[in-house]
């Protein structure tokens, strides 16, 4: 394996989307030849990489580390290939994979510039798993929030405008948090490289340390405010809910970019290492704002009156859980949590799709008719928020075949997401939930466990609710036809969650040495701030 | 100076923030400006303020505190780069918004037919 692989994710996408740009938006058929050709290739490139990690000793103290420019770590750029960061990577090509096509048939041609933003969004996200360090988190996160402040609005539309423009001024307000963060904490330290950082916070001077811990909170609000913690997350389930289908579905991984962030950043500066001042610095804050996230999310869903609006907030009710059991800070339970993590994007990601194919098409959505392939008639203008009944319509005839197919996958989502037995949404869950029952866990670990069960009956509720209005109350009810693309993208999420069913024991394996590379980052910091990690070819 | 800086950057913040909170799309991007003029003073005064310190090597290598901090001032170049490609994309949504629903509130529509 080549050491230059690790820059790959960031470089692919980045050429791909310039190439794109100039080709034009004539020239689609090759835009969607490109796109395909990085997302098969970011997924070669991301399964080489887990698995070079995955053969890395059990301690982890081979973490693949790319110093840009070969400049040392302290002074230079680092990006860092650690099980967690190749993790996301697969999961991001994946999902990548799997709703690009979804976009090729009727949503591509609705505004200008969708492969090359869905690039930059590829871009971002990678760059933002791979750095090790703050400020470049910084720049791929706003590169990953520029490209999907265009994606949001791909489609344009009353509702789509008037929903983004508040997407973006919460985000922008994150930003500037974002920054007074990173600025606090390096006038405290003098370093943003995350493992020199790790390495200074234990020897912080008393009287600068409360700046420091200002300044983590500060950073910190700015990723909740991503992964829409209560309060910080009423944005989220309009904005989702408002967005292409293929777009949502991507948007569902962003979220668990701000859940990565703080999964690295609160073990790696303020885990074990850190000293009795500043360890398990803003835990309690994680786990009671997972709780109220989830509780919030669960009344949400229970009150949602359209299938946007309820796999919003399911995506709520995922970032909840997984903020909880960040708050938890153990081992095993971090185990859980990365499982529930990946099921919860492929199964969340499939249901904005569903949701997608099953909601009838506003007005002002209307396809452009010169550009479509296939002629698409919209159901008849209705409101939004009465989406899930659908007026009789008697000119189309029903076709059984995407009907099955469309109600076995919402079956399959539903189950998923609540967490019932058959699929691996259940395995994940109880990884999550059953290291809570035992031994010695904070006092907030039994309302988390009682609540995650809660939440997962609501779904059930929500989920049955919705698939009866859908399904059963108006069998004359038209669906719009999908497409092969559009089914073979949930097939193969959906297909995937199945198959995580099935070889559930390598998984989890790797996931618990991610857990355990997380939670000794001694390993992590050693191999990044060493001087002659590994010399570059 | 520091005293004065700092009032500055209250005041640009707490105006900001009063603006970010107001019904007009307007007032907010004008608000998040100032915001983001407070965020990039911010970052340029943690280096340390100082007057008449040498931004690069001079003839003679002295010691370093003889220098101006060079991270924050990239730090504060990018910052101001991506805050003024956001704001300007920002500007573009507003634009978008009054023109689909005829009024400059944030939720589209301010209750006055």
């Amino acid at each position: 394996m080549s050491a230059h692989l690790v820059i790959a994710p960031i470089i692919v996408p980045l050429l791909v989307a310039a190439l794109q740009l100039l080709a034009g938006e004539r020239r689609r058929r090759t835009a969607v030849a490109l796109s395909l050709a990085s997302c098969l290739a970011l997924v070669a490139v991301a399964t080489t990489l887990l698995l070079a990690a995955a053969r890395q000793g059990d301690g982890g103290a081979l973490t693949a580390v790319y110093r840009i420019g070969d400049w040392p770590a302290r002074f230079g750029i680092v990006l860092v290939a650690d099980r967690l960061s190749t993790l996301m990577l697969l999961l991001t090509a994946v999902v990548a994979l799997a709703t690009l096509p979804a976009a090729l048939g009727r949503w591509q041609h609705r505004g200008n510039y969708f492969q090359p933003l869905f690039q930059f969004l590829l871009m971002g996200l990678n760059g933002a798993f791979l750095t090790g360090d703050l400020f470049n988190l910084f720049v791929f996160f706003e590169v990953t929030l520029a490209a999907s402040y265009g994606l949001a609005l791909h489609g344009s539309g009353v509702r789509r405008v008037s929903a983004g423009l508040h997407y973006i001024v919460v985000n922008l307000t994150a930003s500037m948090l974002f920054l007074l963060g990173v600025s606090l904490i390096f006038g405290v330290t003098g370093t943003l490289n995350m493992a020199a950082l790790a390495e200074l916070i234990p020897n912080v001077p008393a009287h600068t340390r409360a700046l420091l811990h200002a300044g983590a909170a500060i950073l910190g609000v700015a990723f909740l405010i991503k992964t829409a913690m209560w309060p910080l997350g009423f944005w989220l389930p309009r904005t989702y809910a408002a967005a292409a289908p293929a777009v949502a579905a991507m948007f569902a991984l962003m979220t668990k970019l701000g859940i990565y962030v703080l999964l690295r950043l609160s073990l790696l500066l303020f885990g074990n290492g850190a000293g009795p001042a500043s360890g398990g610095f803003g835990t309690d804050w994680l786990l009671w704002g997972g709780i109220a996230t989830i509780g919030a999310g669960a009344i949400g869903m229970l009150g949602a009156r359209d299938l946007g609006k309820l796999a919003g907030y399911n995506v709520v009710i995922s970032s909840g859980t997984l903020l909880g059991a960040l708050g938890l800070q153990q081992t095993a339970v971090t185990v859980g949590a990365l499982a529930y993590l990946v099921i919860s994007t492929l199964a969340l990601a499939a249901f904005f799709l569903v949701a997608g194919l099953l909601a009838p098409e506003d007005d002002e959505e209307k396809a452009d008719d010169a550009l479509v392939l296939e002629p698409y008639d919209p159901v008849e203008a209705m409101g939004r928020g009465d989406s899930l009944f659908a007026d009789e319509d008697e000119s189309r005839v029903v076709i059984p075949a995407p009907m099955v197919m469309l109600g076995v996958s919402f079956f399959a989502c539903a189950v998923l997401l609540s967490g019932l037995p058959p699929l691996s949404g259940f395995l994940a869950k109880f990884a999550l939930l059953a290291p809570m029952l035992d031994g010695h866990v904070r006092p907030g670990a039994t309302v988390l466990f009682a609540l995650t069960i809660a939440a997962g009956f609501c779904t059930v509720i929500a989920m049955c609710r919705a698939g009866i209005q859908i399904f059963w109350t108006d069998p004359e009810r038209p669906f719009p036809q999908a497409r092969v693309t559009e089914v073979g993208a949930i097939v193969l999420l959906l297909g995937l969650c199945l198959v995580l069913t099935v070889v559930a024991k390598t998984p989890l394996d790797y996931l618990g040495d991610t857990a355990h590379q997380l939670h000794a980052p001694e390993h992590y910091i050693r191999a990044v701030l060493s001087p002659l990690a590994e010399p570059r070819p | 100076m520091e005293l004065v800086l700092a009032i500055a950057i209250g005041v640009l913040i707490t105006s900001g923030t009063w603006l970010l909170l107001r019904p007009r799309t307007f007032q907010v991007i004008i608000g998040l400006t100032l915001i983001s003029y407070a965020v990039n003073l911010f970052i340029f005064a943690i280096g340390g303020l100082r007057t008449g310190a040498d931004p690069v090597l001079h003839a003679v290598a002295g010691d370093l505190a003889q220098y101006a901090d060079p991270l924050p001032q990239a730090l504060v170049l990018t910052a101001i780069v991506i805050g003024f490609a956001t704001t300007a994309l920002f500007l573009v949504v507003l634009l978008a918004s009054r023109g689909l629903t005829g009024n400059d509130h944030v939720d589209g529509a301010d209750g006055t037919p």
